[in-house]
Protein backbone atom coordinates (compact mmCIF):
# COMPACT_ATOMS: atom_id res chain seq x y z
CA UNK A 1 0.00 0.00 0.00
CA UNK A 2 1.45 3.09 -1.15
CA UNK A 3 1.19 5.91 1.68
CA UNK A 4 -0.76 9.01 0.91
CA UNK A 5 1.18 11.87 -0.91
CA UNK A 6 3.81 8.99 -1.92
CA UNK A 7 4.43 8.71 -5.03
CA UNK A 8 3.39 9.03 -9.06
CA UNK A 9 2.62 6.15 -10.88
CA UNK A 10 2.32 7.27 -14.90
CA UNK A 11 1.58 4.10 -16.27
CA UNK A 12 0.00 4.98 -19.75
CA UNK A 13 -0.72 4.48 -23.65
CA UNK A 14 -2.19 6.48 -26.10
CA UNK A 15 -2.65 5.40 -29.95
CA UNK A 16 -2.66 8.34 -32.59
CA UNK A 17 -2.17 8.26 -36.22
CA UNK A 18 1.17 9.64 -36.38
CA UNK A 19 2.49 8.44 -33.04
CA UNK A 20 2.25 6.17 -30.15
CA UNK A 21 2.61 7.49 -26.63
CA UNK A 22 3.84 4.32 -24.07
CA UNK A 23 5.34 5.18 -21.05
CA UNK A 24 5.71 3.68 -17.22
CA UNK A 25 6.96 5.91 -15.25
CA UNK A 26 7.48 6.26 -11.41
CA UNK A 27 7.82 9.70 -10.06
CA UNK A 28 8.35 10.99 -6.75
CA UNK A 29 5.63 12.56 -4.47
CA UNK A 30 7.22 15.41 -3.78
CA UNK A 31 9.49 18.13 -5.88
CA UNK A 32 9.66 18.69 -9.49
CA UNK A 33 10.25 16.15 -12.22
CA UNK A 34 10.98 17.35 -15.90
CA UNK A 35 9.51 15.92 -18.95
CA UNK A 36 12.50 16.61 -21.24
CA UNK A 37 12.21 15.94 -24.98
CA UNK A 38 12.26 16.87 -28.15
CA UNK A 39 9.35 18.25 -29.87
CA UNK A 40 6.45 16.33 -30.71
CA UNK A 41 8.16 13.44 -28.63
CA UNK A 42 4.92 13.43 -26.96
CA UNK A 43 5.41 15.65 -23.68
CA UNK A 44 2.31 17.64 -24.00
CA UNK A 45 0.43 14.76 -24.87
CA UNK A 46 1.15 12.66 -21.81
CA UNK A 47 0.66 15.41 -19.25
CA UNK A 48 -2.77 15.92 -21.19
CA UNK A 49 -3.19 12.43 -20.35
CA UNK A 50 -2.18 13.02 -17.01
CA UNK A 51 -4.69 15.45 -16.56
CA UNK A 52 -7.53 13.27 -18.36
CA UNK A 53 -7.96 15.77 -21.34
CA UNK A 54 -6.99 13.01 -23.53
CA UNK A 55 -10.11 11.00 -23.82
CA UNK A 56 -8.44 8.32 -25.94
CA UNK A 57 -5.86 6.90 -23.29
CA UNK A 58 -5.32 4.11 -21.20
CA UNK A 59 -3.61 2.21 -18.62
CA UNK A 60 -3.06 3.10 -14.69
CA UNK A 61 -2.44 6.35 -13.17
CA UNK A 62 -1.92 6.80 -9.32
CA UNK A 63 -1.84 10.10 -7.48
CA UNK A 64 -1.00 9.70 -4.27
CA UNK A 65 -3.72 6.86 -2.58
CA UNK A 66 -6.00 8.37 -5.83
CA UNK A 67 -6.20 6.29 -9.15
CA UNK A 68 -7.34 8.54 -11.45
CA UNK A 69 -7.26 6.35 -14.51
CA UNK A 70 -7.61 2.42 -14.71
CA UNK A 71 -7.57 0.47 -17.91
CA UNK A 72 -9.66 2.74 -20.31
CA UNK A 73 -11.87 4.06 -17.67
CA UNK A 74 -10.68 7.18 -16.14
CA UNK A 75 -12.14 10.62 -13.88
CA UNK A 76 -12.94 13.05 -16.21
CA UNK A 77 -10.75 15.67 -15.89
CA UNK A 78 -13.01 18.51 -13.52
CA UNK A 79 -12.71 15.61 -11.32
CA UNK A 80 -9.06 15.20 -10.95
CA UNK A 81 -7.51 17.45 -8.41
CA UNK A 82 -5.05 18.85 -10.97
CA UNK A 83 -3.53 22.30 -11.45
CA UNK A 84 -2.31 22.30 -15.17
CA UNK A 85 -0.82 25.26 -16.25
CA UNK A 86 -0.98 25.49 -20.10
CA UNK A 87 1.99 27.15 -22.61
CA UNK A 88 0.39 30.44 -23.31
CA UNK A 89 -1.79 31.86 -20.35
CA UNK A 90 -5.17 31.00 -20.91
CA UNK A 91 -6.96 33.19 -18.61
CA UNK A 92 -10.24 33.83 -19.30
CA UNK A 93 -11.04 36.76 -21.40
CA UNK A 94 -14.43 37.42 -20.40
CA UNK A 95 -13.28 37.52 -16.07
CA UNK A 96 -11.05 40.02 -14.28
CA UNK A 97 -7.75 38.50 -12.75
CA UNK A 98 -9.98 38.33 -8.90
CA UNK A 99 -12.76 36.40 -11.04
CA UNK A 100 -10.61 34.22 -12.96
CA UNK A 101 -8.95 33.09 -9.32
CA UNK A 102 -11.97 32.52 -7.99
CA UNK A 103 -13.28 30.36 -10.78
CA UNK A 104 -11.35 26.97 -9.48
CA UNK A 105 -11.69 28.08 -6.01
CA UNK A 106 -15.66 27.98 -5.90
CA UNK A 107 -15.32 24.94 -7.58
CA UNK A 108 -13.50 22.90 -5.32
CA UNK A 109 -15.40 20.12 -3.65
CA UNK A 110 -15.56 19.90 -0.11
CA UNK A 111 -13.22 18.16 1.94
CA UNK A 112 -10.20 18.80 -0.60
CA UNK A 113 -7.23 20.69 1.23
CA UNK A 114 -7.52 24.29 0.23
CA UNK A 115 -4.53 26.40 -0.21
CA UNK A 116 -5.53 30.12 0.87
CA UNK A 117 -5.88 32.51 -2.06
CA UNK A 118 -3.75 34.72 -0.17
CA UNK A 119 -0.95 32.60 0.26
CA UNK A 120 -1.15 31.89 -3.75
CA UNK A 121 -1.62 35.39 -4.46
CA UNK A 122 1.35 35.98 -2.25
CA UNK A 123 3.51 33.46 -3.85
CA UNK A 124 3.47 34.60 -7.36
CA UNK A 125 3.54 38.39 -6.67
CA UNK A 126 0.07 39.45 -8.45
CA UNK A 127 -1.77 41.30 -5.38
CA UNK A 128 -1.48 44.46 -6.83
CA UNK A 129 -3.07 43.06 -10.73
CA UNK A 130 -6.40 41.79 -8.91
CA UNK A 131 -8.94 44.29 -10.28
CA UNK A 132 -7.26 44.17 -14.26
CA UNK A 133 -8.43 42.44 -17.07
CA UNK A 134 -6.51 39.68 -18.67
CA UNK A 135 -5.63 42.00 -21.65
CA UNK A 136 -4.46 44.55 -19.56
CA UNK A 137 -1.16 42.23 -18.58
CA UNK A 138 2.07 41.59 -19.93
CA UNK A 139 2.85 37.63 -21.03
CA UNK A 140 4.48 37.10 -17.90
CA UNK A 141 2.18 38.73 -15.80
CA UNK A 142 -0.52 36.18 -17.09
CA UNK A 143 1.40 33.55 -16.88
CA UNK A 144 2.01 34.28 -13.40
CA UNK A 145 -2.07 34.84 -12.94
CA UNK A 146 -2.45 31.32 -14.59
CA UNK A 147 -0.34 29.64 -12.53
CA UNK A 148 -1.49 31.19 -9.39
CA UNK A 149 -4.86 29.49 -10.84
CA UNK A 150 -3.70 26.60 -10.89
CA UNK A 151 -2.22 26.40 -7.53
CA UNK A 152 -5.75 27.71 -5.44
CA UNK A 153 -7.76 25.17 -6.72
CA UNK A 154 -5.58 22.69 -4.06
CA UNK A 155 -4.38 20.27 -6.82
CA UNK A 156 -2.37 17.13 -5.88
CA UNK A 157 -0.65 17.07 -9.06
CA UNK A 158 0.89 20.28 -10.58
CA UNK A 159 1.50 20.11 -14.17
CA UNK A 160 3.32 22.66 -16.13
CA UNK A 161 3.14 23.11 -19.60
CA UNK A 162 6.18 24.56 -20.93
CA UNK A 163 5.11 27.55 -18.99
CA UNK A 164 7.84 29.92 -20.31
CA UNK A 165 8.24 28.94 -23.93
CA UNK A 166 5.75 31.47 -25.06
CA UNK A 167 7.92 34.42 -23.34
CA UNK A 168 10.68 36.63 -24.56
CA UNK A 169 14.07 36.13 -22.27
CA UNK A 170 13.07 39.25 -19.92
CA UNK A 171 9.62 37.95 -19.12
CA UNK A 172 11.36 34.31 -18.39
CA UNK A 173 13.34 36.03 -16.18
CA UNK A 174 10.99 37.94 -14.20
CA UNK A 175 9.07 34.38 -13.72
CA UNK A 176 11.68 31.61 -13.21
CA UNK A 177 12.26 33.36 -9.16
CA UNK A 178 8.46 32.87 -8.58
CA UNK A 179 9.04 28.95 -10.24
CA UNK A 180 11.76 28.39 -8.00
CA UNK A 181 9.74 29.48 -4.91
CA UNK A 182 7.24 27.19 -6.22
CA UNK A 183 9.79 24.20 -5.80
CA UNK A 184 10.94 25.19 -1.96
CA UNK A 185 7.12 25.30 -0.96
CA UNK A 186 5.06 23.24 -2.31
CA UNK A 187 4.50 20.06 -0.84
CA UNK A 188 3.07 18.58 -4.02
CA UNK A 189 4.62 16.62 -7.33
CA UNK A 190 5.07 19.35 -9.71
CA UNK A 191 5.28 17.79 -13.73
CA UNK A 192 7.12 20.16 -15.80
CA UNK A 193 7.75 20.11 -19.62
CA UNK A 194 10.63 21.54 -20.77
CA UNK A 195 12.82 21.18 -24.37
CA UNK A 196 15.27 23.65 -22.97
CA UNK A 197 18.26 22.34 -20.26
CA UNK A 198 18.61 25.29 -18.69
CA UNK A 199 15.25 25.73 -17.08
CA UNK A 200 15.15 21.85 -16.32
CA UNK A 201 18.84 22.25 -14.29
CA UNK A 202 17.54 25.24 -12.57
CA UNK A 203 14.06 23.71 -12.01
CA UNK A 204 14.03 20.23 -11.72
CA UNK A 205 14.81 17.45 -8.87
CA UNK A 206 13.91 14.37 -11.74
CA UNK A 207 13.83 14.13 -14.97
CA UNK A 208 12.46 12.10 -17.23
CA UNK A 209 13.71 11.71 -20.83
CA UNK A 210 10.82 11.40 -23.93
CA UNK A 211 11.61 10.03 -27.19
CA UNK A 212 9.14 9.27 -29.71
CA UNK A 213 6.52 8.46 -27.43
CA UNK A 214 8.23 6.33 -25.02
CA UNK A 215 10.83 7.00 -22.24
CA UNK A 216 14.46 6.68 -23.02
CA UNK A 217 15.94 7.23 -19.31
CA UNK A 218 15.26 8.70 -16.43
CA UNK A 219 16.33 9.72 -13.04
CA UNK A 220 17.68 12.48 -10.81
CA UNK A 221 18.46 15.81 -12.46
CA UNK A 222 22.12 15.95 -11.37
CA UNK A 223 22.97 12.78 -13.13
CA UNK A 224 20.65 12.79 -16.36
CA UNK A 225 22.45 15.42 -17.40
CA UNK A 226 26.25 14.02 -16.56
CA UNK A 227 25.14 10.81 -18.02
CA UNK A 228 27.49 10.82 -20.99
CA UNK A 229 25.26 8.17 -23.05
CA UNK A 230 22.53 10.49 -23.43
CA UNK A 231 21.86 13.96 -25.88
CA UNK A 232 22.37 16.08 -22.33
CA UNK A 233 25.47 15.62 -21.84
CA UNK A 234 27.19 16.39 -25.28
CA UNK A 235 27.39 19.43 -27.31
CA UNK A 236 28.33 23.03 -26.40
CA UNK A 237 25.51 23.58 -23.29
CA UNK A 238 26.83 20.35 -21.55
CA UNK A 239 27.48 20.72 -18.13
CA UNK A 240 27.11 19.20 -14.47
CA UNK A 241 24.55 20.50 -11.85
CA UNK A 242 26.00 20.60 -8.13
CA UNK A 243 23.70 20.92 -5.01
CA UNK A 244 25.23 22.40 -2.17
CA UNK A 245 24.34 25.09 0.34
CA UNK A 246 25.98 28.28 1.41
CA UNK A 247 28.63 28.01 3.82
CA UNK A 248 29.04 31.65 4.81
CA UNK A 249 30.65 34.89 3.20
CA UNK A 250 34.03 36.39 2.91
CA UNK A 251 33.62 39.94 3.18
CA UNK A 252 36.82 41.21 2.30
CA UNK A 253 36.60 39.99 -0.87
CA UNK A 254 32.75 39.84 -1.63
CA UNK A 255 33.19 35.95 -2.03
CA UNK A 256 30.33 33.41 -1.12
CA UNK A 257 31.32 30.10 0.01
CA UNK A 258 28.81 27.08 -1.15
CA UNK A 259 30.19 23.36 0.11
CA UNK A 260 28.67 21.01 -2.18
CA UNK A 261 29.34 16.45 -0.98
CA UNK A 262 32.90 17.27 -2.97
CA UNK A 263 34.40 19.80 -1.40
CA UNK A 264 33.64 23.83 -1.54
CA UNK A 265 33.30 26.32 -4.07
CA UNK A 266 34.10 29.59 -4.17
CA UNK A 267 31.75 31.92 -5.95
CA UNK A 268 30.74 35.38 -6.56
CA UNK A 269 29.35 37.05 -3.49
CA UNK A 270 25.35 36.89 -2.87
CA UNK A 271 23.09 37.48 -0.25
CA UNK A 272 22.22 33.78 0.93
CA UNK A 273 22.23 33.34 4.07
CA UNK A 274 24.04 30.57 5.42
CA UNK A 275 22.43 27.14 4.90
CA UNK A 276 20.72 28.16 2.26
CA UNK A 277 20.20 25.28 -0.17
CA UNK A 278 21.78 26.38 -4.27
CA UNK A 279 22.09 24.84 -7.33
CA UNK A 280 25.27 25.51 -9.03
CA UNK A 281 25.96 24.96 -13.19
CA UNK A 282 29.01 23.78 -14.13
CA UNK A 283 29.69 24.21 -17.97
CA UNK A 284 31.70 21.12 -19.58
CA UNK A 285 33.84 23.60 -21.45
CA UNK A 286 34.82 25.90 -18.07
CA UNK A 287 36.49 22.73 -16.49
CA UNK A 288 40.01 22.24 -17.84
CA UNK A 289 42.44 18.75 -16.10
CA UNK A 290 45.86 18.56 -14.96
CA UNK A 291 47.68 15.94 -13.39
CA UNK A 292 49.47 18.02 -10.70
CA UNK A 293 47.49 21.11 -8.50
CA UNK A 294 48.68 23.61 -9.68
CA UNK A 295 50.01 26.10 -8.14
CA UNK A 296 50.53 30.28 -8.79
CA UNK A 297 47.44 30.06 -10.56
CA UNK A 298 44.09 32.15 -11.07
CA UNK A 299 41.71 29.93 -10.48
CA UNK A 300 40.35 29.30 -7.08
CA UNK A 301 38.11 26.29 -7.78
CA UNK A 302 40.57 23.15 -7.63
CA UNK A 303 39.29 19.63 -7.03
CA UNK A 304 40.80 16.28 -7.12
CA UNK A 305 38.86 13.96 -9.54
CA UNK A 306 38.62 10.60 -11.17
CA UNK A 307 38.37 9.95 -14.28
CA UNK A 308 35.34 7.93 -14.94
CA UNK A 309 34.33 7.92 -18.67
CA UNK A 310 35.34 9.54 -21.97
CA UNK A 311 33.31 9.75 -25.10
CA UNK A 312 34.34 11.08 -28.11
CA UNK A 313 32.74 14.72 -29.54
CA UNK A 314 33.04 15.14 -33.00
CA UNK A 315 37.02 14.95 -34.49
CA UNK A 316 38.92 16.75 -32.18
CA UNK A 317 37.36 16.56 -28.75
CA UNK A 318 36.25 14.72 -25.99
CA UNK A 319 33.80 14.90 -23.16
CA UNK A 320 35.07 13.55 -19.98
CA UNK A 321 32.90 12.15 -17.10
CA UNK A 322 34.87 13.24 -13.55
CA UNK A 323 33.31 11.94 -9.92
CA UNK A 324 34.99 14.20 -6.92
CA UNK A 325 34.04 12.18 -4.13
CA UNK A 326 30.96 10.69 -6.02
CA UNK A 327 29.64 13.84 -7.30
CA UNK A 328 30.16 14.20 -11.19
CA UNK A 329 31.58 17.05 -13.55
CA UNK A 330 31.85 17.24 -17.06
CA UNK A 331 34.86 18.56 -18.53
CA UNK A 332 35.26 19.11 -22.16
CA UNK A 333 38.87 18.75 -24.15
CA UNK A 334 40.84 18.45 -27.25
CA UNK A 335 41.39 14.75 -27.77
CA UNK A 336 45.12 15.82 -28.03
CA UNK A 337 45.27 17.36 -23.80
CA UNK A 338 43.29 13.93 -23.47
CA UNK A 339 45.89 11.83 -25.37
CA UNK A 340 48.91 14.04 -23.49
CA UNK A 341 47.36 13.66 -20.44
CA UNK A 342 46.78 9.63 -20.81
CA UNK A 343 43.15 10.01 -19.70
CA UNK A 344 41.52 6.74 -19.09
CA UNK A 345 39.07 5.50 -16.44
CA UNK A 346 40.50 5.26 -13.12
CA UNK A 347 43.03 8.33 -13.75
CA UNK A 348 43.51 10.66 -11.00
CA UNK A 349 43.18 14.42 -12.27
CA UNK A 350 42.91 17.85 -10.77
CA UNK A 351 39.88 19.26 -12.16
CA UNK A 352 40.47 23.54 -12.62
CA UNK A 353 36.79 25.28 -12.87
CA UNK A 354 37.03 28.43 -14.35
CA UNK A 355 33.45 29.46 -13.54
CA UNK A 356 30.41 28.75 -11.69
CA UNK A 357 26.93 29.91 -12.57
CA UNK A 358 24.58 29.77 -9.48
CA UNK A 359 21.20 28.96 -10.59
CA UNK B 1 -49.91 59.01 -40.95
CA UNK B 2 -50.11 55.09 -39.80
CA UNK B 3 -53.51 53.80 -39.60
CA UNK B 4 -55.16 50.89 -37.30
CA UNK B 5 -54.33 48.10 -39.75
CA UNK B 6 -50.41 49.20 -40.36
CA UNK B 7 -50.57 48.95 -36.39
CA UNK B 8 -51.83 45.27 -36.50
CA UNK B 9 -49.42 44.48 -39.16
CA UNK B 10 -46.84 45.69 -36.91
CA UNK B 11 -48.16 43.99 -33.73
CA UNK B 12 -48.09 40.76 -35.37
CA UNK B 13 -44.69 41.29 -37.33
CA UNK B 14 -42.89 41.90 -33.91
CA UNK B 15 -44.84 39.53 -32.20
CA UNK B 16 -43.86 37.09 -34.72
CA UNK B 17 -40.11 37.89 -34.94
CA UNK B 18 -39.67 38.12 -31.23
CA UNK B 19 -41.21 34.20 -31.08
CA UNK B 20 -38.89 33.22 -33.81
CA UNK B 21 -35.84 34.34 -32.30
CA UNK B 22 -36.56 33.11 -28.57
CA UNK B 23 -36.81 29.67 -30.25
CA UNK B 24 -34.27 29.94 -32.57
CA UNK B 25 -31.54 30.55 -29.84
CA UNK B 26 -33.26 27.86 -27.92
CA UNK B 27 -33.09 25.03 -30.66
CA UNK B 28 -30.30 26.94 -32.61
CA UNK B 29 -27.64 27.15 -29.75
CA UNK B 30 -27.17 23.71 -28.79
CA UNK B 31 -27.23 22.65 -32.42
CA UNK B 32 -24.14 25.28 -33.18
CA UNK B 33 -22.77 23.97 -30.46
CA UNK B 34 -22.67 20.18 -31.73
CA UNK B 35 -21.64 21.61 -34.71
CA UNK B 36 -18.76 23.30 -33.48
CA UNK B 37 -17.52 20.50 -31.59
CA UNK B 38 -18.70 17.46 -33.30
CA UNK B 39 -16.17 15.21 -35.33
CA UNK B 40 -18.48 13.34 -36.93
CA UNK B 41 -18.00 12.77 -40.36
CA UNK B 42 -21.33 13.17 -41.44
CA UNK B 43 -21.46 16.46 -40.02
CA UNK B 44 -21.45 18.59 -43.46
CA UNK B 45 -24.90 17.01 -44.44
CA UNK B 46 -26.31 18.83 -41.68
CA UNK B 47 -24.78 21.73 -41.78
CA UNK B 48 -25.89 21.95 -45.72
CA UNK B 49 -29.21 21.28 -44.55
CA UNK B 50 -29.42 23.98 -42.04
CA UNK B 51 -27.94 26.29 -45.20
CA UNK B 52 -31.12 25.49 -47.80
CA UNK B 53 -33.24 28.22 -46.74
CA UNK B 54 -30.38 30.69 -47.65
CA UNK B 55 -30.46 29.43 -51.63
CA UNK B 56 -33.86 28.01 -52.11
CA UNK B 57 -36.73 31.11 -53.51
CA UNK B 58 -39.01 31.56 -50.24
CA UNK B 59 -41.66 30.39 -51.83
CA UNK B 60 -40.48 27.16 -52.39
CA UNK B 61 -39.76 26.54 -48.89
CA UNK B 62 -43.00 28.16 -48.36
CA UNK B 63 -44.64 25.68 -50.66
CA UNK B 64 -43.41 22.59 -49.19
CA UNK B 65 -44.50 23.62 -45.58
CA UNK B 66 -47.91 24.50 -46.89
CA UNK B 67 -48.20 21.04 -48.14
CA UNK B 68 -46.97 19.73 -44.96
CA UNK B 69 -48.73 21.45 -42.19
CA UNK B 70 -52.05 22.17 -44.36
CA UNK B 71 -54.64 19.73 -43.83
CA UNK B 72 -53.81 17.29 -46.20
CA UNK B 73 -50.23 16.87 -45.16
CA UNK B 74 -48.32 14.67 -42.55
CA UNK B 75 -48.17 17.32 -40.07
CA UNK B 76 -51.81 18.76 -40.22
CA UNK B 77 -52.96 15.82 -41.09
CA UNK B 78 -52.10 14.60 -37.81
CA UNK B 79 -52.60 17.64 -35.77
CA UNK B 80 -56.11 17.10 -37.17
CA UNK B 81 -56.51 13.93 -36.47
CA UNK B 82 -55.72 14.45 -32.48
CA UNK B 83 -58.09 17.67 -32.40
CA UNK B 84 -56.49 20.52 -33.12
CA UNK B 85 -56.58 22.15 -36.06
CA UNK B 86 -54.18 21.87 -39.47
CA UNK B 87 -51.11 25.09 -39.03
CA UNK B 88 -51.68 26.50 -42.41
CA UNK B 89 -52.92 29.85 -42.66
CA UNK B 90 -52.20 30.78 -38.68
CA UNK B 91 -50.14 32.82 -36.80
CA UNK B 92 -48.49 28.90 -35.59
CA UNK B 93 -48.06 28.10 -39.26
CA UNK B 94 -46.01 31.71 -39.68
CA UNK B 95 -43.89 31.14 -36.60
CA UNK B 96 -42.91 27.38 -37.91
CA UNK B 97 -42.22 28.69 -41.11
CA UNK B 98 -40.16 31.30 -40.06
CA UNK B 99 -38.32 29.17 -37.77
CA UNK B 100 -36.88 27.11 -40.37
CA UNK B 101 -36.56 29.75 -43.22
CA UNK B 102 -34.68 32.06 -40.47
CA UNK B 103 -32.26 28.98 -39.11
CA UNK B 104 -29.02 29.41 -40.92
CA UNK B 105 -29.41 33.37 -39.76
CA UNK B 106 -28.84 31.92 -36.03
CA UNK B 107 -27.27 28.67 -36.17
CA UNK B 108 -24.15 30.28 -38.47
CA UNK B 109 -23.12 33.10 -36.51
CA UNK B 110 -23.41 30.70 -33.31
CA UNK B 111 -21.28 28.14 -34.58
CA UNK B 112 -18.62 30.35 -35.66
CA UNK B 113 -18.25 31.97 -32.50
CA UNK B 114 -18.22 28.61 -30.83
CA UNK B 115 -15.55 27.64 -33.24
CA UNK B 116 -13.65 30.72 -33.07
CA UNK B 117 -13.75 30.21 -28.95
CA UNK B 118 -11.38 26.98 -29.34
CA UNK B 119 -10.96 23.79 -27.25
CA UNK B 120 -8.57 25.56 -24.92
CA UNK B 121 -10.91 27.67 -22.44
CA UNK B 122 -12.82 24.93 -22.19
CA UNK B 123 -10.25 22.52 -21.24
CA UNK B 124 -8.77 25.31 -18.72
CA UNK B 125 -12.65 25.13 -17.15
CA UNK B 126 -12.29 21.36 -16.59
CA UNK B 127 -8.90 21.05 -15.31
CA UNK B 128 -10.41 24.06 -12.75
CA UNK B 129 -13.40 21.66 -11.64
CA UNK B 130 -15.67 23.01 -13.54
CA UNK B 131 -18.04 20.17 -15.62
CA UNK B 132 -19.09 19.90 -18.85
CA UNK B 133 -22.65 21.69 -18.56
CA UNK B 134 -21.00 24.14 -16.08
CA UNK B 135 -18.11 25.09 -18.37
CA UNK B 136 -20.72 25.63 -21.70
CA UNK B 137 -22.80 28.27 -19.25
CA UNK B 138 -19.80 29.75 -17.90
CA UNK B 139 -17.27 29.56 -20.41
CA UNK B 140 -18.57 29.00 -23.64
CA UNK B 141 -21.68 31.51 -23.77
CA UNK B 142 -20.22 34.40 -22.00
CA UNK B 143 -17.05 34.37 -24.69
CA UNK B 144 -19.66 33.35 -27.55
CA UNK B 145 -20.88 36.71 -26.79
CA UNK B 146 -21.16 38.55 -30.00
CA UNK B 147 -22.13 35.26 -31.78
CA UNK B 148 -25.19 35.65 -29.63
CA UNK B 149 -26.13 39.48 -30.75
CA UNK B 150 -25.52 38.64 -34.20
CA UNK B 151 -27.54 35.64 -34.20
CA UNK B 152 -30.33 37.20 -32.41
CA UNK B 153 -30.49 40.56 -34.74
CA UNK B 154 -30.19 38.83 -38.04
CA UNK B 155 -32.55 35.94 -36.30
CA UNK B 156 -34.63 38.67 -35.62
CA UNK B 157 -34.32 41.55 -38.50
CA UNK B 158 -34.29 38.10 -41.33
CA UNK B 159 -37.64 37.14 -39.85
CA UNK B 160 -39.24 40.76 -39.91
CA UNK B 161 -38.60 40.83 -43.63
CA UNK B 162 -39.81 37.56 -44.52
CA UNK B 163 -41.82 37.79 -47.51
CA UNK B 164 -42.47 34.87 -49.64
CA UNK B 165 -42.63 31.93 -47.23
CA UNK B 166 -45.34 34.13 -45.06
CA UNK B 167 -47.73 34.40 -48.05
CA UNK B 168 -47.44 30.84 -49.17
CA UNK B 169 -48.38 29.40 -45.58
CA UNK B 170 -49.93 32.17 -43.67
CA UNK B 171 -51.58 33.46 -46.81
CA UNK B 172 -52.58 37.13 -46.27
CA UNK B 173 -55.27 37.12 -43.18
CA UNK B 174 -55.39 40.88 -41.40
CA UNK B 175 -55.34 40.52 -37.83
CA UNK B 176 -53.86 37.26 -37.85
CA UNK B 177 -51.52 36.62 -40.42
CA UNK B 178 -50.79 39.99 -42.10
CA UNK B 179 -47.04 40.65 -41.50
CA UNK B 180 -45.88 44.38 -42.40
CA UNK B 181 -44.06 43.23 -45.47
CA UNK B 182 -46.88 42.12 -47.04
CA UNK B 183 -49.08 44.94 -46.34
CA UNK B 184 -46.49 46.87 -48.16
CA UNK B 185 -47.30 44.94 -50.74
CA UNK B 186 -50.97 45.37 -50.39
CA UNK B 187 -50.58 49.33 -50.23
CA UNK B 188 -48.81 49.13 -52.90
CA UNK B 189 -51.16 47.27 -55.52
CA UNK B 190 -53.80 49.43 -54.44
CA UNK B 191 -51.51 52.44 -55.25
CA UNK B 192 -51.54 53.40 -51.67
CA UNK B 193 -48.19 55.14 -51.99
CA UNK B 194 -48.10 57.56 -48.76
CA UNK B 195 -49.08 54.15 -46.39
CA UNK B 196 -46.34 52.15 -48.10
CA UNK B 197 -43.35 54.67 -47.38
CA UNK B 198 -44.31 55.31 -44.05
CA UNK B 199 -43.85 51.25 -43.37
CA UNK B 200 -41.12 51.09 -45.69
CA UNK B 201 -39.08 53.49 -44.59
CA UNK B 202 -40.01 52.70 -40.41
CA UNK B 203 -38.25 49.31 -41.38
CA UNK B 204 -35.46 50.35 -43.23
CA UNK B 205 -34.29 52.60 -40.43
CA UNK B 206 -34.98 50.00 -38.05
CA UNK B 207 -33.23 47.36 -39.64
CA UNK B 208 -30.21 50.15 -40.26
CA UNK B 209 -30.48 50.86 -36.48
CA UNK B 210 -30.26 47.22 -35.41
CA UNK B 211 -27.38 46.27 -37.80
CA UNK B 212 -25.42 49.39 -36.79
CA UNK B 213 -25.81 48.24 -32.84
CA UNK B 214 -24.46 44.71 -33.77
CA UNK B 215 -21.72 45.90 -35.85
CA UNK B 216 -20.47 48.63 -33.51
CA UNK B 217 -20.88 45.80 -30.48
CA UNK B 218 -18.28 43.49 -32.33
CA UNK B 219 -15.87 45.91 -33.46
CA UNK B 220 -15.66 46.93 -29.76
CA UNK B 221 -15.76 43.22 -28.96
CA UNK B 222 -12.71 42.65 -31.16
CA UNK B 223 -10.74 45.37 -29.86
CA UNK B 224 -11.12 44.22 -26.28
CA UNK B 225 -10.28 40.66 -27.05
CA UNK B 226 -7.19 41.99 -29.22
Amino acid sequence: MTPPGAALRVCLRLRREAFHLDVDLHLPGRGVSALFGPSGCGKTTLLRAVAGLEPGAEGFLQVGDEVWQEGRRGRPPHRRAVGYVFQEASLFSHLDVRANLDYGVRRVPPGRRRVPLQRTVELLGIGHLLQRWPHQLSGGERQRVAIARALAVGPRLLLLDEPLAALDLARKREILPYLESLHDELEIPVIYVSHAPDEVARLADHMVLLQAGRETASGPVGEMLTRLDLPLARGEGAGALIEGRVAGHDDRFELTYVDFAGGRFTVARNDMASGHPVRLRVAARDVSLTLERQRGTSILNIFPARVEQLVPEGRAKMMVRLSVQGVPLLSSLTRKSADALALAPGRSVYAQVKSVAVL
Amino acid sequence: MPVDGDLTALRITLQLAALTTLILLLLGTPLAWWLARSRWRWRFLVEAVIALPLVLPPTVVGFYLLITLGSNGPVGGLLEALGGRPLAFTFGGLVVGSVIYSLPFVVQPLQGAFAAIGRRPLEVAATLGASPLDRFFTVAVPLARPGFLTATVLGFAHTVGEFGVVLMIGGNIPGETQVLSIAIYDHVEALEYTRAHWISGSLLLLSFLLLLTVYGFNRRAAKVRS
